[in-house]
This record gives structure tokens, sequence and C-alpha cells, in this order.
């Protein structure tokens, strides 16, 4: 009987062993990986593609590991990558992305704009990856914090001043800061700093680092941050403070803020950013798919970007997951609810006159943690620590030039182009 | 007159000469042991050790110089050596008194135990959740203070505005969470104190303080150094509480090596900063072994 028994733990072992070298196409992403969106994707966004399909997802840091474990083994599991722009970039450093440009080709007749395409290439000739879907920030506010708007104050057109404004208003009549930014250990803080704060400012990112435009930008930042809750260096998701009444007024990421208001969206208005005196800075967010070198289903892999890039299956990821289409199509008027009120403030963000675009950073390899360490060191010294402007940004402007130096990262937009590594002015 | 172990340490030394044919044989089965050690814990620690000291390749301290160079560094050190100075010792005072409390219980010893251990049986980030669930903005402790009308809003607690009661919240959190593993290694030297002693004291008239701080503390001072060692060895590895309740506010040493590896995908550096966190531990376990000394004849 024991011999049996050890024999059948044995056969399963062996059995669970081997499943995984049955032919599948595995798919291995860092994005919508809640267990929600992650049922939404193996059950109904992938459904109707013509190959078996193994939906994994992984944390981007382990994410990073695992594709470098696999390129140092040469042994290849994956086939099919889906990541972000910045996590895909250092994969491209190392050669490890296989060049797309035939089915590039293809979903440009599709209607895939150009621009979006290129971001693809990450600065190299060839194309590393395929846009899957897009996304961007947005502010969301309470409707019951509408009443304390200054006068005259457009909420799809703010500015700075009037944000200000608004929060000390807020903060008299309700006696505690109502306005909260994902500051905490997960937030995405530095890319307010990136894509939003130094557009907005200074008209630059890298360059006009610690140019006097950019001193006097932090100036009023800390203005704006005497109206705004101390509790932000704790948020990571606004949808959560937001949903439990901690603040009225929230900066994020349109998925981060997705379940607090399609869960009460007529309690909510959506709005684009805030306009500083260089205009109203905003960064996209693109997550791509790439096939690496030596995936054992690549044919696979093709397919099944071929089907995520159709029109139907981005209009149902927009649907299931608040993730905006790559494909130049219009969201059907019987969406969600939540997830229309947030594509109406991509519109607004992106159609604005002053709109100032910010590229996500091309070239920096894996230092793009470090990049972002740069603008949250300057912020907690700086707002947080009370250290003076001046000094803080000379010796941050020198770690970042080193930064750019040591990855000869070229400038992006909205920075002026360069000659070689980017250079803070 | 010999102690227990002094006898047992005299019969095996009587012993000795039979099992010397055979001297190759303690050596055999605990080679699998250090096999796997060595697998599993020298080959990472030297890595680690090369990480830490080298750049591109080669032998560099400049991994070194960003971890001290970085503005989180020396608040992280400090607030590091402030909540092990501040949470050791009354774990251990806690964990005395509970052990002598537990030593004059007759019956339902067993289940008082075991309630005092749950902490014990639980993550160190759930622990920290459960703190968290009390103490943050919407928390219970909020809702008390509001229903007792001690406050009138909502309170941060855990903000860096507010560095004292951050600490404070923390400290607490974790003498919650680490205090019961002192207790268990204290109960366990309690139980080995012979009875004996404390009656002859009794007879000679000594009172409760004089037996606890002439008979009791001397003869558990091994349970103590273990105790010591292993709570101040953790507490310097102190993580996943600090995460939960003060994330960035409250920077500490595997906070950083943490922040380091996964935000700024710098292996380099948190490698540095492993190296540091062991090279404290151990320092402070050698501290240990020497500030407390054991008799020999109390070794196993």
């Amino acid at each position: 009987m024991k011999r049996l028994l050890s024999l059948a733990v044995f056969a399963s072992t062996a059995l669970a062993l081997a499943t995984p070298a049955l032919a599948q196409t595995v798919f291995l992403s860092t994005q919508l990986r809640p267990i929600e969106e992650a049922t939404a994707v193996r059950q109904e966004i992938l459904n109707g593609v013509d190959a078996k399909v193994d939906y994994v997802v992984e944390e981007p840091p382990q994410f990073a590991v695992r594709m470098e474990a696999e390129r140092q083994a040469g042994k290849h599991t994956i086939s099919l990558v889906g990541a972000l722009h910045g996590e895909l970039s250092p994969l491209a450093d190392k050669d490890s992305l296989e060049p797309l440009d035939d089915l590039a080709k293809r979903l440009a007749a599709n209607g895939m704009p150009q621009s979006l395409l290129d971001l693809g290439k990450l600065g190299k000739s060839t194309q590393q990856y395929i846009p899957w879907m897009q996304a961007t920030y947005v502010m969301a506010a309470h409707k019951d914090a509408l009443q304390y708007l200054p006068e005259g104050a457009d909420i799809n057109a703010l500015t700075y001043d009037q944000l200000i404004a608004w929060g000390k208003k807020m903060e008299e009549a309700t006696g505690q800061p109502q306005i909260g930014f994902p500051a905490g250990p997960k937030g995405l803080m530095a890319r307010f700093f990136e894509g939003y704060f130094y557009p907005s400012f200074t008209g630059g990112v890298v360059r006009t680092f610690k140019n006097a435009d950019a001193a006097a930008g932090w100036e009023k930042f800390k203005e704006l941050w005497t109206v705004v809750t101390p509790t932000s260096t704790n948020y990571d998701f606004m949808q959560e403070p937001l949903a439990a009444g901690e603040v009225m007024v929230a900066w994020d990421h349109v998925a981060r803020l997705k379940n607090a208001i399609s869960a009460s969206p007529d309690d909510y208005v959506v709005f684009p950013a805030p306009a500083g005196p260089k205009g109203r800075g905003y960064m996209p967010v693109v997550a791509g798919l790439a096939i690496p070198k030596g995936a054992p289903d690549a044919a696979g892999a093709t397919k099944v970007i071929e089907h995520l890039a159709t029109q139907d299956t981005q209009l149902l990821t927009a649907q299931l997951v608040g993730f905006f289409p790559t494909l130049n199509v219009q969201l059907p008027e019987d969406l969600d609810k939540g997830v229309a009120l947030l594509a109406g403030a991509v519109t607004a963000t992106q159609s604005a006159k002053d709109a100032v675009i910010s590229l996500l950073p091309v070239g920096l390899g894996d230092k793009g943690g470090e990049f972002n360490k740069v603008y949250m060191d300057s912020f907690q010294r700086i707002v947080l620590r009370s250290e003076p402007v001046a000094d803080v940004l000379k010796s941050q402007g020198e770690t970042m030039a080193k930064l750019m130096a040591d990855t000869k990262a070229p400038c992006w937009a909205p920075d002026a182009k360069s000659n070689g590594a980017c250079p803070v002015e | 007159m010999p102690g227990p172990h002094a006898i047992l340490n005299y019969t095996r030394r009587l012993r000795g000469p039979m099992t010397n044919n055979r001297t190759w044989i303690p050596y055999l089965l605990i080679l699998p042991s250090v096999a796997f050690l060595a697998l599993l814990f020298v080959v990472p620690l030297v890595q680690t050790i090369w990480l830490a000291f080298s750049d591109n390749g080669l032998p560099s301290l400049a991994n070194m110089r960003t971890m001290a160079g970085d503005l989180n560094f020396l608040p992280s050190v400090r607030n590091t050596f402030l909540l092990t100075i501040a949470v050791v010792p009354v774990q251990v005072v806690i964990a005395l008194v509970m052990g002598t409390l537990v030593a004059k219980v007759g019956a339902g010893r067993e289940t008082i135990l075991w309630i005092w251990t749950i902490p014990l049986g639980i993550s160190d980030l759930a622990a920290g959740m459960v703190w968290l669930s009390i103490l943050q903005n919407t928390g219970y402790l909020n809702s008390l203070l509001f229903s007792l009308g001690l406050i009138e809003r909502q309170t941060s607690w855990l903000t860096y505005q507010t560095p004292v009661a951050l600490f404070i919240g923390i400290a607490v959190a974790e003498i919650w969470r680490g205090t019961a593993i002192v207790m268990v290694i204290i109960v366990a030297g309690l139980n080995q104190v012979p009875k004996e002693f404390k009656e002859a004291a009794e007879i000679f008239g000594a009172g409760p303080w004089t037996r606890f701080f002439r008979i009791t503390l001397p003869l558990i001072r091994p349970a103590l150094q273990s105790a010591l060692i292993l709570r101040t060895v953790l507490a310097f590895e102190v993580f996943a509480v600090v995460y939960a309740l003060g994330g960035r506010n409250f920077p500490v040493l595997v906070g950083e090596a943490y922040t380091w590896q996964n935000q700024n995908q710098n292996y380099g550096v948190a490698g540095a900063y492993a190296v540091l966190i062991m090279v404290i531990s151990l320092a402070a376990t050698v501290v240990y072994l020497k500030a407390i000394k054991v008799d020999p004849e109390r070794l196993p």
C-alpha cells in the first residue's frame, strides 16, 4: 500500500513537472496582475486566440530578474511578454527582444498611429515592442469639493494657483487638508514630477532640472503641499483614500483611480492635471507586447499580439480593465460609467490647447529606478525636510548629470533633442 | 555541589575512549547539514559580499560610497538603532514578568501560554497590517478616541509630521509581535531552575526580590543570552511592520536594502546594505557573548 502511495505521489509530481513542457504559449505580464483583471484576460480578452495561451503575471522587479535569468541560462520558457515601456527598455538594451518590424507595418495599416509605434522602437532602428494599451494620469474630485472651487476656475483648465486656492478653501471649510498624492512607497509620485510638474513649470524634464524656473516651481509646490494631506507619503493607490473619504481631490494613474470611480461614478468628477507657466504637462503610459529572443513559440506569440491589437479586443480591454486602446478607435457609448469618466478626462488632457506632452524616458536601461529617485529625493529634501531649494537642486542636478552621462541617454520630449547624453543645464 | 550538567560532562568524558575507534561518524552525520549550509548560505553570502564590493566586475567601494552618501542612510541607521534600544529591553522585561507570572499559575497554564504565543504565529506583514488597521486615519484608535469625545475629527498618527507618534506606534507593534519569542525562551530557562534553590533561600529568609535577583536571574543567564541575541539580531532586521505602518516615512536598514533592490534596481547598493546589517548583527552577537558570561559548565 505504502509503495503504491509513493508511486502515485511520484507519478503526479512527474506529471506536474512535465505539464509546462506541453506546447503552450506562455504570456508573462507585469500589467493586469490583480486577480479580477487576470481572470478577465484569461477568460474574455484572450478568448478566440487560435493557440493555447498560458497567461502568467509577475511583479515588475521579479519580472526583470526572471527575464535576466532566462537570458543568462539560455533556457527560454516565455514566448510573449507584456510590460510597460520602461520595463521593456532594459530588455531591449541587452538585445534580448525579437525585432517586430513586419508586424508593426501591418498594424500601422490597421490604424495604429505611427507616433505610438515609434515609441516601441525604444530608440533603436528596429521595432522592439508593439504598443498594447495606454493610459495616463488624471485628477479626480468628489463632487462635494466642487462648492469650494475658486470663482472663475474651469475644472477642465485648472492652474496650479487655482489648485492651491481650492485646497486652501477646502482646508478652511473642513478643518483638514483635502488634496492627496500617491507619495507612498509603491505610489507613482515620481511620474508626477517627471510628467506633470517639471514640464508644466520648466518646459523640460532633464535639461531644465535645476534652472531658475525649476527653483520657482519648487517654491510653488511647497505652497501647494501646505494644503496636501501629510498622509500622502503613505498612499500608494489614491482610489483607497478617495473611497474612504480621507481626501476629496487626488491625482493618480487612471487604473489606480478606477475602482473608486467605477464604484460610484455619480459622486466624482475627473479632470486634467493643472497647468503651470509653461503649459499643462502630461505623460502617456504605454504598455507593450514583445517577443523575447529564443522564445519557444514565437509564431503563437505573434498570433496573440495580432489578436490583442484588433479593434474588438482593444475595446473589450478598455471596458474590462480601464486601459485605453492604442488603435485609433472611438470608445462605445455603453462603456462602464467610471471608465467613460476617466476616458473623458484623458481626452480633455490630450486635446488641451496648452498640453505639453512628456514622453517616457528612453535609453536609461536599468537606471530607470535611480532616475525616479533623483526626483523623489529632491521632493523629500525640499518639501519634507525643508532644505534650501538651490542647494538641493545643485547636488541632485549633479546626480542627474552623472546618471545621464553613465547611460548616454539622449534627451526626449519635452526636452530639446541632444547629441549624445542629455545635459543638465 | 556539582550541577547536573557537570555530572553529565563527567560521564561523557568516561565514555569517550570507547567511541574513539569511530571518530569519523559524528563528522559523517553532520556532513549533510554542513553541505546544505555551504550551498544555500555560504555561496549566496560570498556572492552578496562580492556584489557589495564590486562595480562592473571590478573590486570597488562605489556601492559603499553611494550607500553612505544617500539621504536616507543616516536616518535609517539612527532609526534602526533607536528602535532596537527601545524595543529589546522592554521585551525582555515583559517576557520576564510574563514568565514569572505563568510559573505561579497551576491550572490553565498551557492555555495562557498558548494565547501569549499567538503573535508568534502571525507573519510580520500581517502583524503590521493589524496595527495599521488600528492606527490609520480611519482606524480603530481614532474611532475610539472620537467616540470618547477626545478628538473632533480624524487624526493622523503615522505621518512624517508626527515622528514621535509614528515611532511609538511602530515600537508598540514590534513589542506586541516580538515579545512571545523572548518569553518562550525565558519560560524554558525558568523551568530548568531547580525548586530546591528557591526553597533553601526561603528558609534562610530571602524575600521575593532577593530570590529573583540572586537566584533566578543568574540561573537563567544562558536562556537570557540566547533570547537577547535572537531578539537583537531580529530587531536589526526589522522591516515588514515598519513598512506597513510607516512606509518610507521611517527608513530602516532592511527597508533601504529592499528599496534599492526593488525600486531603484541597483543590486550593488542593496548588497552593501545587506553586508552592513550582517556586520552589525555579528557585532551585537559578540557583545552579548562577552557581556553576559555563561558558566561553561552550564553550556550544553
